[in-house]
Protein backbone atom coordinates (compact mmCIF):
# COMPACT_ATOMS: atom_id res chain seq x y z
CA UNK A 1 0.00 0.00 0.00
CA UNK A 2 2.93 2.32 0.89
CA UNK A 3 4.61 1.61 -2.21
CA UNK A 4 1.43 1.83 -4.18
CA UNK A 5 0.68 6.03 -2.68
CA UNK A 6 4.93 6.61 -3.29
CA UNK A 7 4.26 5.70 -6.75
CA UNK A 8 0.96 7.70 -7.65
CA UNK A 9 2.62 10.78 -5.92
CA UNK A 10 5.78 10.00 -8.22
CA UNK A 11 3.68 9.70 -11.55
CA UNK A 12 1.24 12.88 -10.19
CA UNK A 13 4.68 14.82 -9.69
CA UNK A 14 5.89 13.66 -13.27
CA UNK A 15 2.82 15.72 -14.21
CA UNK A 16 3.38 18.77 -12.04
CA UNK A 17 7.04 18.87 -13.02
CA UNK A 18 5.72 18.79 -16.81
CA UNK A 19 3.80 21.96 -16.49
CA UNK A 20 6.40 23.80 -14.26
CA UNK A 21 9.76 22.89 -15.92
CA UNK A 22 7.96 23.47 -19.33
CA UNK A 23 7.24 26.95 -18.17
CA UNK A 24 10.68 27.51 -16.74
CA UNK A 25 12.35 25.82 -20.12
CA UNK A 26 9.97 28.59 -22.25
CA UNK A 27 11.52 31.53 -19.86
CA UNK A 28 14.89 30.63 -20.36
CA UNK A 29 15.16 28.49 -23.41
CA UNK A 30 12.62 29.37 -25.64
CA UNK A 31 12.90 33.14 -25.16
CA UNK A 32 13.77 34.27 -28.48
CA UNK A 33 10.57 33.29 -29.51
CA UNK A 34 7.70 33.45 -26.61
CA UNK A 35 10.20 35.59 -24.25
CA UNK A 36 7.97 35.11 -21.46
CA UNK A 37 8.84 37.31 -18.27
CA UNK A 38 11.99 38.29 -19.31
CA UNK A 39 10.84 42.31 -18.80
CA UNK A 40 13.92 43.71 -19.87
CA UNK A 41 14.26 41.83 -23.44
CA UNK A 42 17.53 40.60 -22.81
CA UNK A 43 18.79 37.35 -22.63
CA UNK A 44 16.82 35.20 -19.62
CA UNK A 45 19.62 34.76 -17.91
CA UNK A 46 20.51 38.57 -17.49
CA UNK A 47 21.15 40.00 -13.93
CA UNK A 48 18.29 42.43 -14.94
CA UNK A 49 15.53 39.46 -15.97
CA UNK A 50 16.56 37.70 -13.32
CA UNK A 51 16.13 40.43 -10.50
CA UNK A 52 12.88 40.99 -12.73
CA UNK A 53 11.73 37.72 -11.91
CA UNK A 54 12.98 37.57 -7.97
CA UNK A 55 10.59 40.26 -7.22
CA UNK A 56 7.99 38.32 -7.89
CA UNK A 57 6.38 36.39 -5.27
CA UNK A 58 4.40 33.97 -7.64
CA UNK A 59 8.55 32.76 -8.45
CA UNK A 60 9.26 31.89 -5.33
CA UNK A 61 5.70 29.60 -5.09
CA UNK A 62 6.76 28.12 -8.56
CA UNK A 63 10.78 27.51 -7.46
CA UNK A 64 9.72 26.04 -4.42
CA UNK A 65 6.90 23.59 -5.69
CA UNK A 66 8.96 22.43 -8.60
CA UNK A 67 11.90 21.72 -6.45
CA UNK A 68 9.85 19.78 -4.26
CA UNK A 69 8.17 17.44 -6.84
CA UNK A 70 11.19 17.33 -8.94
CA UNK A 71 13.34 16.43 -6.39
CA UNK A 72 10.51 13.84 -5.49
CA UNK A 73 10.55 12.60 -8.79
CA UNK A 74 14.38 12.08 -9.73
CA UNK A 75 15.07 10.77 -5.99
CA UNK A 76 12.25 8.11 -6.36
CA UNK A 77 13.71 7.16 -10.26
CA UNK A 78 17.14 6.90 -9.13
CA UNK A 79 15.85 4.91 -6.05
CA UNK A 80 14.07 1.81 -8.13
CA UNK A 81 17.04 1.96 -10.76
CA UNK A 82 19.08 0.72 -7.77
CA UNK A 83 16.23 -1.63 -6.49
CA UNK A 84 16.21 -2.98 -10.34
CA UNK A 85 19.69 -3.80 -10.33
CA UNK A 86 21.42 -6.82 -8.72
CA UNK A 87 22.36 -5.52 -5.15
CA UNK A 88 21.52 -6.65 -1.78
CA UNK A 89 18.44 -5.80 0.58
CA UNK A 90 20.91 -3.86 2.93
CA UNK A 91 22.98 -1.84 0.13
CA UNK A 92 18.91 -0.92 -0.95
CA UNK A 93 18.10 0.40 1.99
CA UNK A 94 21.24 1.73 2.18
CA UNK A 95 21.06 3.86 -1.07
CA UNK A 96 17.11 4.62 0.24
CA UNK A 97 18.22 6.23 3.03
CA UNK A 98 21.46 8.21 1.62
CA UNK A 99 18.86 9.61 -1.47
CA UNK A 100 16.19 11.30 1.25
CA UNK A 101 18.75 12.62 3.18
CA UNK A 102 20.18 14.09 0.19
CA UNK A 103 16.74 14.76 -1.37
CA UNK A 104 15.95 16.60 2.39
CA UNK A 105 19.53 18.94 2.27
CA UNK A 106 18.74 19.70 -1.21
CA UNK A 107 15.37 21.09 -0.87
CA UNK A 108 16.36 22.91 2.19
CA UNK A 109 19.23 24.46 0.17
CA UNK A 110 16.74 25.39 -3.09
CA UNK A 111 14.11 26.69 -0.50
CA UNK A 112 16.53 29.20 1.55
CA UNK A 113 17.73 30.18 -1.94
CA UNK A 114 14.44 30.84 -3.15
CA UNK A 115 13.03 32.47 -0.45
CA UNK A 116 16.83 34.75 0.01
CA UNK A 117 16.73 36.02 -3.74
CA UNK A 118 13.03 37.45 -3.07
CA UNK A 119 14.42 39.18 0.26
CA UNK A 120 17.75 40.52 -1.31
CA UNK A 121 15.80 41.70 -4.53
CA UNK A 122 14.22 44.40 -2.30
CA UNK A 123 18.02 45.72 -2.09
CA UNK A 124 18.34 46.15 -5.90
CA UNK B 1 7.89 -12.18 6.07
CA UNK B 2 10.99 -10.74 4.48
CA UNK B 3 10.66 -9.75 0.79
CA UNK B 4 11.85 -11.78 -1.63
CA UNK B 5 13.78 -10.63 -5.22
CA UNK B 6 14.86 -12.08 -7.97
CA UNK B 7 17.95 -11.85 -10.12
CA UNK B 8 18.00 -9.54 -12.38
CA UNK B 9 20.51 -11.45 -14.63
CA UNK B 10 21.67 -8.60 -17.31
CA UNK B 11 20.82 -6.19 -14.32
CA UNK B 12 21.58 -2.97 -16.06
CA UNK B 13 23.08 -4.31 -19.24
CA UNK B 14 19.47 -5.51 -19.91
CA UNK B 15 19.07 -2.00 -20.83
CA UNK B 16 20.38 -1.96 -23.80
CA UNK B 17 20.88 -5.81 -24.67
CA UNK B 18 18.27 -9.03 -24.15
CA UNK B 19 16.69 -10.00 -27.28
CA UNK B 20 14.19 -8.44 -29.77
CA UNK B 21 13.45 -5.30 -27.98
CA UNK B 22 10.39 -2.99 -30.04
CA UNK B 23 11.13 0.68 -29.75
CA UNK B 24 9.02 0.55 -26.69
CA UNK B 25 11.90 -1.16 -24.68
CA UNK B 26 14.45 1.43 -26.35
CA UNK B 27 12.44 4.72 -25.39
CA UNK B 28 12.25 2.59 -21.94
CA UNK B 29 16.10 2.57 -21.87
CA UNK B 30 16.32 5.94 -23.25
CA UNK B 31 13.93 7.58 -20.45
CA UNK B 32 16.20 6.22 -17.89
CA UNK B 33 19.41 7.66 -19.36
CA UNK B 34 17.71 10.86 -19.47
CA UNK B 35 16.66 11.02 -16.21
CA UNK B 36 19.78 10.14 -14.82
CA UNK B 37 21.03 12.97 -16.80
CA UNK B 38 18.45 15.96 -15.87
CA UNK B 39 19.44 14.79 -12.43
CA UNK B 40 22.92 15.19 -12.43
CA UNK B 41 22.76 18.63 -14.04
CA UNK B 42 19.65 19.70 -11.77
CA UNK B 43 21.63 18.91 -8.71
CA UNK B 44 24.45 21.57 -10.10
CA UNK B 45 21.68 23.91 -11.47
CA UNK B 46 20.46 23.91 -7.72
CA UNK B 47 24.00 25.32 -6.48
CA UNK B 48 24.84 27.57 -9.46
CA UNK B 49 21.52 29.11 -9.51
CA UNK B 50 21.75 29.77 -5.97
CA UNK B 51 24.58 32.25 -6.08
CA UNK B 52 21.74 34.92 -7.21
CA UNK B 53 21.17 35.24 -3.49
CA UNK B 54 24.78 37.26 -2.98
CA UNK B 55 23.78 39.92 -5.76
CA UNK B 56 24.89 40.87 -9.36
CA UNK B 57 28.56 39.95 -9.13
CA UNK B 58 28.39 36.72 -7.71
CA UNK B 59 25.27 36.07 -10.60
CA UNK B 60 27.52 36.99 -13.23
CA UNK B 61 30.81 35.26 -12.12
CA UNK B 62 28.38 31.98 -11.88
CA UNK B 63 27.04 32.55 -15.22
CA UNK B 64 30.52 33.04 -17.00
CA UNK B 65 31.74 30.11 -16.05
CA UNK B 66 29.03 27.99 -17.06
CA UNK B 67 28.86 29.60 -20.47
CA UNK B 68 30.91 28.69 -23.48
CA UNK B 69 30.29 26.08 -26.33
CA UNK B 70 30.70 23.00 -24.47
CA UNK B 71 28.40 23.95 -21.80
CA UNK B 72 25.71 25.70 -24.08
CA UNK B 73 25.52 22.21 -26.15
CA UNK B 74 25.64 20.30 -22.09
CA UNK B 75 22.67 22.44 -21.98
CA UNK B 76 20.92 21.85 -24.84
CA UNK B 77 21.37 18.06 -24.35
CA UNK B 78 19.44 18.83 -20.82
CA UNK B 79 16.85 20.84 -23.39
CA UNK B 80 16.36 17.59 -25.07
CA UNK B 81 16.45 15.19 -22.11
CA UNK B 82 13.76 17.43 -20.96
CA UNK B 83 11.10 17.23 -24.20
CA UNK B 84 11.89 13.76 -24.71
CA UNK B 85 11.64 12.57 -21.20
CA UNK B 86 8.21 14.89 -20.84
CA UNK B 87 6.21 13.47 -23.62
CA UNK B 88 7.59 9.92 -23.22
CA UNK B 89 6.35 10.25 -19.89
CA UNK B 90 3.25 11.33 -20.93
CA UNK B 91 3.15 8.23 -22.78
CA UNK B 92 3.72 5.68 -19.53
CA UNK B 93 1.22 7.05 -17.52
CA UNK B 94 -1.34 7.17 -19.80
CA UNK B 95 -0.57 3.42 -20.56
CA UNK B 96 0.02 2.72 -16.61
CA UNK B 97 -2.93 4.10 -16.12
CA UNK B 98 -5.03 2.21 -18.05
CA UNK B 99 -6.07 4.26 -20.64
CA UNK B 100 -3.62 2.86 -23.71
CA UNK B 101 -4.54 -1.38 -22.67
CA UNK B 102 -8.30 -1.91 -23.63
CA UNK B 103 -10.70 -3.96 -22.28
CA UNK B 104 -10.23 -7.63 -22.19
CA UNK B 105 -11.55 -9.39 -25.02
CA UNK B 106 -11.76 -12.92 -26.38
CA UNK B 107 -8.65 -14.44 -28.10
CA UNK B 108 -10.18 -14.81 -31.27
CA UNK B 109 -7.42 -15.36 -34.20
CA UNK B 110 -5.95 -13.09 -35.41
CA UNK B 111 -5.15 -11.95 -32.27
CA UNK B 112 -5.14 -8.34 -31.43
CA UNK B 113 -2.84 -6.74 -28.84
CA UNK B 114 -3.10 -3.75 -27.42
CA UNK B 115 0.40 -2.34 -29.44
CA UNK B 116 -2.16 -1.52 -32.05
CA UNK B 117 -3.27 1.05 -29.80
CA UNK B 118 -0.07 2.03 -28.04
CA UNK B 119 2.65 2.79 -30.80
CA UNK B 120 0.02 5.89 -33.03
CA UNK B 121 0.36 7.43 -29.66
CA UNK B 122 3.35 6.87 -29.26
CA UNK B 123 4.31 7.95 -32.39
CA UNK B 124 2.49 11.46 -32.04
CA UNK B 125 4.06 12.11 -28.58
CA UNK B 126 7.31 11.65 -30.35
CA UNK B 127 7.44 13.77 -33.09
CA UNK B 128 5.40 16.75 -30.30
CA UNK B 129 8.67 16.24 -28.35
CA UNK B 130 10.42 16.44 -32.05
CA UNK B 131 9.30 19.57 -32.71
CA UNK B 132 9.67 21.01 -29.00
CA UNK B 133 13.59 19.91 -29.60
CA UNK B 134 13.89 21.83 -32.67
CA UNK B 135 12.39 24.79 -31.56
CA UNK B 136 14.74 24.61 -29.00
CA UNK B 137 17.42 23.83 -30.92
CA UNK B 138 16.92 27.09 -33.18
CA UNK B 139 16.64 29.04 -30.07
CA UNK B 140 20.11 27.45 -28.90
CA UNK B 141 22.23 27.91 -31.64
CA UNK B 142 20.16 30.56 -34.35
CA UNK B 143 18.02 32.90 -32.27
CA UNK B 144 19.11 36.52 -32.17
CA UNK B 145 22.12 35.91 -35.12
Amino acid sequence: MKDTKLWSLHLFAGIVILFLLGLHMAIMHLDEIVSLFNPKGEEAISWENVLERMKMIGFVFVYIFLLGFALYHSFYGLNKIIGETNVKEGTRKFWSYVLTIFGFLLFIIGTYAAIAAKVVSAKF
Amino acid sequence: MSRKYYDNHLGIKGWAIGGRYSIERYLYTLHRLTGLGILFYFILHIFVTSSRVFGPESWKQAMETVSGPFFRFGEFLVYFAFCFHGFNGIRLILLELGFLVGKPIEPIYPYKTSVGKQRPVMIILMIVAAFFIILGGYDFFLGGE
